[in-house]
């Protein structure tokens, strides 16, 4: 029981707030910390790939925010469960905080690809399982943030926006699979647990990448979290207390 | 330990130059402007909502 009321007590955004403002800078700082040893990795120590020579090396930013794109859709859904099934008030916030970056992840994975295809398979873009339902995961965001904002009501828009994330959670296996399911020009995973088709140096390059990516996603939702906990709670006692004690 | 033999080198990427910086650049682009935009839009905001505080402006807030 104990363990329950500590994650009650963070459920509330009185409490979450003052923690994730002190936890931005960690994470923002080890975000730099494995970027700056990521792209030493990657950029200047991992040898040429016997296949596409140096031009392999978009991988270290391509399969990051792929990964990314596809996690934080599943973190907001995951979100939208909890404030559809409890009605929770911090649930739709983490979602609408997370959406943005989500979004952009999405579209870095579409245009690194893109940059990897022209040289690799000659197209800038083919309509192949992996790349339709990775344009169609893009769309699902831009849609679940129009919904939102095109709301006024913020419980409803949180509602509205949940339904969209659990039903378009369907498409992330679809993406995931898409490579084993369909015949696609897309690549394989070059990760796997039993045996990896890539250099030791490559392999660390791309998780230390990855682990930036990781920590910087979670830094900017923080931010951006905090923001709209303020102003959807603007009638609040502990908002009131912190604008006047000049929170900045 | 070091790849590559000279910085030239470095940026012609084999070749693929144009296609891995065309990559990374945006990527870098993108990951510094989102940060400051949110930090601009948490200024703004509270800026806004202690200007709605003011006891003058109380009625004719939201």
């Amino acid at each position: 029981m104990k363990d329950r009321f500590n994650l009650y007590r963070f459920a509330s955004p009185a409490t979450f707030y003052p923690l994730a403002g002190a936890l931005i800078p960690y994470f923002a700082a080890v975000s730099v910390v494995f970027g700056l040893a990521g792209l030493w990795l990657g950029m200047l120590v991992a040898p040429t790939d016997f296949q596409q020579g140096e031009g392999y090396r978009i991988i270290f930013i391509h399969v990051p925010a792929s990964w990314m794109s596809m996690f934080i859709y599943l973190v907001m859904a995951f979100w939208a469960a909890i404030g559809l099934a409890f009605n929770t008030r911090l649930s739709g916030m983490m979602a609408q905080a997370l959406a943005p970056t989500g979004a952009l992840m999405a579209f870095l994975s579409l245009w690194t690809g893109a940059l990897w295809g022209k040289p690799m398979w000659g197209a800038w873009w083919v309509w192949d399982a992996r790349l339709t339902s990775e344009l169609i995961l893009l769309f699902l965001y831009i849609g679940y943030m129009a919904l939102t904002a095109a709301i006024d009501d913020a419980r409803r828009a949180d509602k509205a926006g949940g339904l969209l994330l659990l039903v378009g959670v369907v498409n992330i296996p679809i993406i995931y699979f898409s490579v084993k399911w369909w015949n696609t020009l897309h690549q394989g995973s070059s990760v796997n647990l039993a045996k990896s088709s890539m250099a030791t140096t490559m392999l660390w390059g791309m998780l230390l990448m990855a682990m930036c990516f990781w920590m910087y996603s979670i830094a900017v939702a923080f931010m951006r979290v905090r923001t709209i906990m303020l102003e959807r709670e603007r009638h609040t006692d502990w908002v009131k207390a912190l604008l006047a004690g000049g929170e900045k | 330990m070091i790849h590559w033999n000279s910085f030239s080198d470095f940026i012609a990427m084999g070749g693929y130059g144009f296609y891995v910086w065309g990559s990374f650049g945006v990527t870098v682009l993108i990951m510094t402007i989102e940060p400051i935009m949110v930090a601009r839009n948490r200024k703004t905001t509270i800026a806004r909502l202690k200007r709605q505080l003011r006891p003058e402006n109380r009625n004719s807030a939201e």
